[in-house]
Parts: C-alpha cells; sequence; structure tokens
C-alpha cells in the first residue's frame, strides 16, 4: 500500500537513508528538516548536531539524490518550550533528563507527526534503529545502534504511524548503502550528546540559565565534605568534577548518590551505594498491553545501558520495578524501558530508587 | 504541468533575451580591450547601455551595470552614504521605508550597526504605502541626511508607491532619492530622468533577462546627486569608476534584449496581467471567502496578488499547493529555509498569524488563463487541509 510519508531528514546518513528506503518501497515521500533554533548558528556546528544551517543544506541534497520534494519546517518555538526548558527545568528539579528521549516524544512524533497527519501525510518516517510492523515496536537488529529504548516513550496512536526503515539493518551497511545511493553524508560522524549545546559544557549551559546556587556536598553520614555553585550540575553516578577537598576515610573514590534540590544538597559515596534495586515510577506508556498483576520482563535504564531483569508492580500512581540485579547509577527522570526480550512493553520516567 | 505563479522571484528568460545572450557566450573580447576583440566586446555593452538608457529615460552615462539588483541597492545606498558622510560629516540619517526588500533593508541596517549611520523607518499605511508627508516630516532641513530610499513598487505586497513625490520632497531638501525599481521596472512605465530619483535599482532575470546582471541608473553629479557613490567593489574602475569588474557582456547583451522587449509590449501585457490577475483575485476570494488581499487595493503591480489565508501557515500553503504542481511564494526572507514572518506585513499593522498565514501569486508573461483556473480549482481544499494543520 502506497502511503504518504513525511521524512523527517536531519542531515545524518541514517534519516537519509532511511528516506531513500521508504521512497524505494513506493511510497510517496516528502522531505523535511526541522529547524529547530530560531538561530542556526547557536547549535553544534558541522557533523556533530542535528540543526545547523549545513545539515539542512546536506538533507537537501539527499533529498536531491533520492528525489523527492523537501522543506524546512520551522520548530524551533517548540523544541525551545518542550525540549530544552524542560532540560533545564529537569536539572533544577535534581532530575536528569533524556534530552533525544525528549525529543521523540514532544517534537517528531508529536509536533511535526501532528502537523503531517492534519496536513494529509500517513505515517512519519525517521532513522531510528528499531523495528516496528506499526504495532509491536523491537530493538534494532545492530545492538551497538539500537534505538529503542529514545523510542519507548511512543503510544501506540504514535507507533501506528511511524516508520522505522532502519531497524533490519547495521548501521556499517546503512553507511556503505548511503554510499552507493550517491547520499553525500555518508562520511559524516556519528552525532553525540546535546545538540541544543553548542560546545558540549552542560554544565556551563546550566549555570548560564539557573544561575550559581552555591551549596554543601556531604557524605553518606551527613558531613560536609566539599561545596559546590549549583547542584543541578551534578548527575547520580558522577565521580569526576566534584572538587572534594576531604578524601574519604578509606581512600577509594567518591560518586554522587543523591542530588537533593530541595536542600541544595548533593551527597556522595562509595561506588557500591550506587546499586539500586527497586525503582518507582511515574504513569507508564504502554505498547503492549499490560498484564493486570506483578508480572516479569526486562528494563533497560538508559540509552545503550545495560538490561536487568525485573519484576514489574502495577500501582495506582505508576510502577514499582523490582530488579533482580542491582542497577548503577540510575537517577529520578530518567526513563525506565520495559521489554519482553527484544520487544518494548512501555515505559514510564523514574521518580525514586531505593537502594538495598 | 506546473502553474508557475511566481514571476516575482524571477520570470522565464525572453526567447530574444536567450538569443542575445546566446550569441555573445560565443563571442570573443573583455570590453576593456583595446583591440578589435575588446572593441567587438565594447559595442555590445554600450549598444545594451544605450537600450537600458532609452528604455527608462536615462542618458547612457547613468546606467551602471551591476550583477544584480542586490549589489545595485548596496551600492546605491551604501555607496551614496558614504560619499555623503565625507562631504559633510553630520549626514547621518538614512530615511528608509519599513517596506523595502533585503538588500536595501540591511544594507541600511550594517550601515547602523557600523558606520555610525542613523536609521529612520519611514511607516507605511496599511496598504504598504509611503507618504509624502512621512518622508519630509523626517527629512528635517535635511542637512543631516544622507539619502533617502523607498522602493517604486514592493516586492511582496505588489503596492506602488508615490515615487516621484517622494523624490520631489527629498529634492526640495537638497537630499539624493534611491529607488529599488525592480520590481516595478517589468510593469509600470518606470522613468528615471522624470521621477526626480537621483539613483534607481534595475534587475535583469525580473524582467525576462539572465539572472545575475542588473543596474544603478545613476545621476551625473548635479542638483540630483552633488557626488558620485564610494565604491563597494573596488578594483578596475570599468563602471565610471563607481562599480568594478569585468564586464559581463553575454549577461548585459541578454538584459538589453530584454528591457528591450519588455519595454516594447509592457503597456499592452500589463493590462492583460490586470485582468488575469483580478481573475485571479477573484477566483481566490470566491473559493475562500475569508481570505484578506494585502496591499493595495488598486494602485498595485498588475501582476501580484498577496493573500493572508486566516488560520493557516504559509509554509503548509505552499507545501501543498507545490504537490499540486502550483509554484508560489510565501514572500518572505528566508535562511536555511526557515521563514520569518514578513517585515512588510508586520508594518502594514497586520499581526504576526496574518503575516504567517500569507502567500504570493505573482503573474508574468508566460501566465495565462489556464493558470488562474488551476489555482482556482486547488486553492479551497488547500486551504481546508492547511487550516487543519492550523499555526505551529
Amino acid at each position: 500500500m502506497t502511503l504518504r510519508v513525511l521524512a523527517a531528514m536531519s542531515g545524518g546518513v541514517d534519516s537519509a537513508v532511511a528516506a531513500a528506503r521508504a521512497a524505494e518501497a513506493g511510497h510517496d515521500v516528502t522531505g523535511v528538516h526541522m529547524a529547530l533554533s530560531s538561530n542556526p548558528q547557536s547549535y553544534r556546528s558541522g557533523a556533530r548536531g542535528c540543526c545547523t544551517l549545513e545539515d539542512a543544506r546536506d538533507a537537501r541534497r539527499a533529498a536531491d539524490a533520492i528525489g523527492i520534494p523537501f522543506y524546512v519546517w520551522d520548530l524551533a518555538e517548540r523544541f525551545h518550550r518542550d525540549v530544552v526548558e524542560d532540560f533545564v527545568s529537569e536539572y533544577a528539579a535534581g532530575r536528569t533528563p533524556n534530552p533525544c528521549l525528549r525529543c521523540n516524544e514532544k517534537i517528531k512524533f508529536a509536533a511535526l507527526l501532528d502537523k503531517a497527519l492534519a496536513l494529509g501525510f500517513d505515517a512519519v518516517c525517521t532513522g531510528h534503529y528499531a523495528r516496528s510492523d506499526g504495532t509491536v515496536l523491537r530493538r534494532g537488529v545492530d545492538p551497538g545502534k539500537d534505538q529503542s529504548y529514545v523510542l519507548a516513550v511512543c503510544t501506540p496512536e504514535q507507533l501506528r504511524h511511524a516508520l522505522f526503515p532502519l531497524g533490519d539493518t547495521t548501521k556499517a551497511e546503512i553507511r556503505r548503502e548511503a554510499d552507493r545511493r550517491g547520499i553525500q553524508v555518508a562520511a559524516k560522524p556519528d552525532s553525540h550528546d546535546v545538540c541544543f549545546i553548542a560546545d558540549g559544557d552542560t554544565r556551563g549551559f546550566l549555570a548560564e540559565r539557573l544561575g550559581a546556587a552555591p551549596g554543601p556536598i556531604v557524605d553518606t553520614a551527613g558531613a560536609r565534605v566539599g561545596d559546590h555553585d549549583g547542584a543541578y550540575a551534578y548527575t547520580i553516578g558522577q565521580r569526576r568534577g566534584l572538587r572534594i577537598g576531604t578524601p574519604a576515610p578509606d581512600g577509594r573514590p567518591r560518586y554522587v548518590l543523591d542530588i537533593s534540590p530541595a536542600t541544595n544538597t548533593v551527597t556522595v559515596g562509595p561506588r557500591e551505594a550506587l546499586d539500586v534495586t527497586e525503582i518507582t515510577t511515574g504513569a507508564p506508556v504502554w505498547l503492549a498491553p499490560p498484564p493486570a498483576g506483578p508480572f516479569g520482563c526486562s528494563v533497560q535504564l538508559r540509552a545503550h545501558g545495560e538490561v536487568h531483569p525485573c519484576t514489574v508492580e502495577p500501582g495506582p500512581d505508576g510502577l514499582r520495578l523490582l530488579l533482580a540485579t542491582p542497577a548503577r547509577g540510575v537517577a529520578p527522570g530518567q526513563t525506565a524501558a520495559l521489554y519482553d526480550g527484544d520487544r518494548v512493553l512501555g515505559s514510564a520516567t523514574i521518580a525514586t530508587t531505593l537502594r538495598p | 504541468m506546473v502553474t508557475y505563479l511566481d514571476h516575482a522571484a524571477t520570470t522565464p528568460m525572453l526567447p530574444a533575451a536567450v538569443a542575445a545572450m546566446t550569441a555573445e557566450l560565443s563571442g570573443l573580447g573583455n570590453a576593456s580591450s583595446l583591440h578589435a576583440a575588446g572593441r567587438r566586446a565594447r559595442r555590445a555593452v554600450e549598444e545594451a547601455r544605450e537600450i537600458v538608457a532609452e528604455a527608462f529615460d536615462a542618458r547612457p552615462s547613468e546606467v551602471v551595470f551591476t550583477s544584480g539588483g542586490t549589489e545595485a541597492d548596496n551600492l546605491a545606498v551604501k555607496g551614496i552614504y558614504w560619499s555623503r558622510r565625507a562631504a559633510d560629516p553630520r549626514r547621518r540619517r538614512i530615511l528608509a521605508g519599513a517596506v523595502e526588500h533585503h538588500a536595501v533593508l540591511d544594507a541600511v541596517q550594517w550601515l547602523a550597526e557600523h558606520e555610525g549611520a542613523v536609521v529612520e523607518w519611514l511607516p507605511c499605511d496599511e496598504h504598504g504605502r509611503i507618504a509624502p508627508e512621512t518622508l519630509q516630516a523626517a527629512l528635517g532641513d535635511g542637512t543631516d541626511v544622507a539619502l533617502a530610499t523607498v522602493m517604486w513598487a514592493n516586492s511582496e505586497v505588489g503596492t506602488v508607491q508615490p515615487v516621484a513625490d517622494l523624490a520631489a520632497v527629498a529634492a526640495e531638501r537638497g537630499v539624493p532619492f534611491h529607488t529599488d525599481a525592480v520590481q516595478a521596472a517589468p510593469h509600470l512605465p518606470v522613468a528615471f530622468g522624470a521621477s526626480g530619483a537621483a539613483a534607481l535599482t534595475l534587475s535583469g532575470h525580473k524582467l525576462g533577462g539572465p539572472l545575475g546582471v542588473g543596474a544603478l541608473l545613476l545621476a551625473k553629479p548635479g542638483p540630483r546627486l552633488d557626488a558620485d557613490p564610494v565604491p563597494v567593489l573596488h578594483g578596475g574602475g570599468q563602471e565610471r569608476d563607481v562599480r568594478s569588474g569585468t564586464l559581463n557582456t553575454p549577461a548585459i547583451a541578454g538584459f538589453a534584449a530584454a528591457v528591450q522587449e519588455s519595454v516594447a509590449r509592457r503597456e499592452a501585457e500589463a493590462a492583460r496581467l490586470a485582468v488575469l490577475r483580478d481573475k485571479l483575485i477573484d477566483a481566490v476570494r470566491a473559493a475562500v471567502p475569508d481570505a484578506v488581499l494585502n496591499g493595495h487595493p488598486t494602485d498595485r503591480l498588475p501582476g501580484n496578488a498577496h493573500f493572508s489565508f486566516p488560520g493557516c501557515e504559509g509554509d503548509a500553503l505552499l507545501m501543498l499547493l507545490d504537490a499540486r504542481g502550483i509554484a508560489c511564494s510565501t514572500g518572505s526572507a528566508c535562511s536555511a529555509g526557515v521563514s520569518q514572518p514578513s517585515h512588510v506585513l508586520l508594518a502594514m499593522g497586520a499581526g504576526p498569524a496574518r503575516a504567517r498565514g500569507s502567500l504570493r501569486f505573482t503573474l508574468g508573461h508566460t501566465s495565462t488563463e489556464a493558470d488562474v483556473a488551476a489555482l482556482a480549482e486547488a486553492i479551497a481544499p488547500v486551504v481546508e487541509r492547511a487550516r487543519r494543520a492550523g499555526l505551529t
């Protein structure tokens, strides 16, 4: 069946090949590059980001090579509100957000998809490495590139209107395919880091927006071992850059265990104190209908993170996840993605963590 | 079949222009060379200069060939500002229309940011017209004004300005007046001498000539312009020492051929386009009753129809029409293809939503009834669809 497909084209190789594959499959494809900054120069330049003038040009040239119409859509306001401001306020609240996941949830499969559907498109196509038949979402076959985690926030309705043509292929093959198709971005490195932080300095970016808020760094006994300029600049599990004056009594390295925005306190302690065995979450989003009672599955807590067997106990406000093996460095604000084998069952945002 | 309703962006080259340019492409010689080949090229350039001068009521010595409208605007605005300020350092004010094309707008803005210019944007009425009284009030006694610039006809909404009156007001105060006539030249009787302007911008590809060529009609030093502008491009001084660069003989020949043909049939063509344009306006209004026609209701370019479609985004409308083979424009400035709300509509008092939900349809020498019919058929479903997508 021929679909009217809107291909989101970042200017990178993956979304370009995804668009080419959708066109080759016989769909009526239109390429759209999302302009996510009202001042494109302020975001990452060159190959590393997804929202520069150069990226817009690369996307346009890929569309030329594929032979599809191409437009730039200005989604800067929505992106700023739903991703950038969310990123800052989550850090301010002591949580650790994943902006790429938020961008999928609020921009690609919300703002962009809604507009596409209203304009008469049937689906949005992206270059994510995941497999979907419209109802079941599975991991991509390339374990190193699998992006099902950042798509686990999608609702069934969003998934129904999403095409992921790359899930059955490895990244290495996609690069070769791009070359073969004459898509010039083939040699670009993968994008990493946060696209809207131009210099990669997340701490500086947050400090500029949240200002200095000096406070104590304490150990697990509550003794002050150092000072910080803003608790928001820390993430749970962080070891470097703590600037602790007093060494630990046992001389071992210390890690951020907890961030309390209420008291503006950062708690540090030994590595094993990072172990988490129980997690509570906010309201889940299910891609597969969940059993009524507790059930066993596996959980992934960050992009490309470890997978832990767990028991899920649905509750009135969210889930309780009991991990069979301890997870390290789990932070509120992160997304817990639930899997049955390689199938995504659903996801929920981590609210609290409990240590054994 | 493509329905091309974007002639104000660029219009197909006239066959005579293609022929003249093609012939010149295989001709030998740099027009500045002294030998026979150079003289041959020079002759082609000078014949072209005479054609352009005659067509626009200028003397051949007043024609300065440039690489296009943007360069001509930059030369006029920056060059006249620099020369006037050099002669009298008090002359730092620039009076410019609020609805100018970016080639003027950004040149003026640049002078304000880097060269100490003091800019006064001349406000317009709801149709985009700038009243001579507005310019008069802004001029004061004129002693501190470097130049005034107001376009002949607006590139987005097509409104025609009272250029001769504006130029006369500036002349009373001894202030040189520049006008960008890029959009007016293909359709209106643009007469440089009679207009009283000190400088006038022309573009080749808007009137059926090739891309990459244009001219600044520039009064010789005298009552209208006290001194030649300071060059923007320095070099061989090929054009009256105010513009350097090897003369682009093929493009200049093509430009002149287009000027000759377009001016010869301008009156009849303008009348034909006005009829077609009115049909287009009626068709759009019949299909979309709440569509708002922007610009002056009558005193507008014959090929221009510019609408706001309430509740729609211009980009969405453009894409949906493009998918049906209809080419038009949102008429706004682009960077990386991202459109900003049009400064022209904002200056006319439109809110950002009306400014974003607008489309420009422009007719030209290849336009036919079939083009209007195609738009008439497509516009209602397209607007309905875009309305569903709303303003994001």
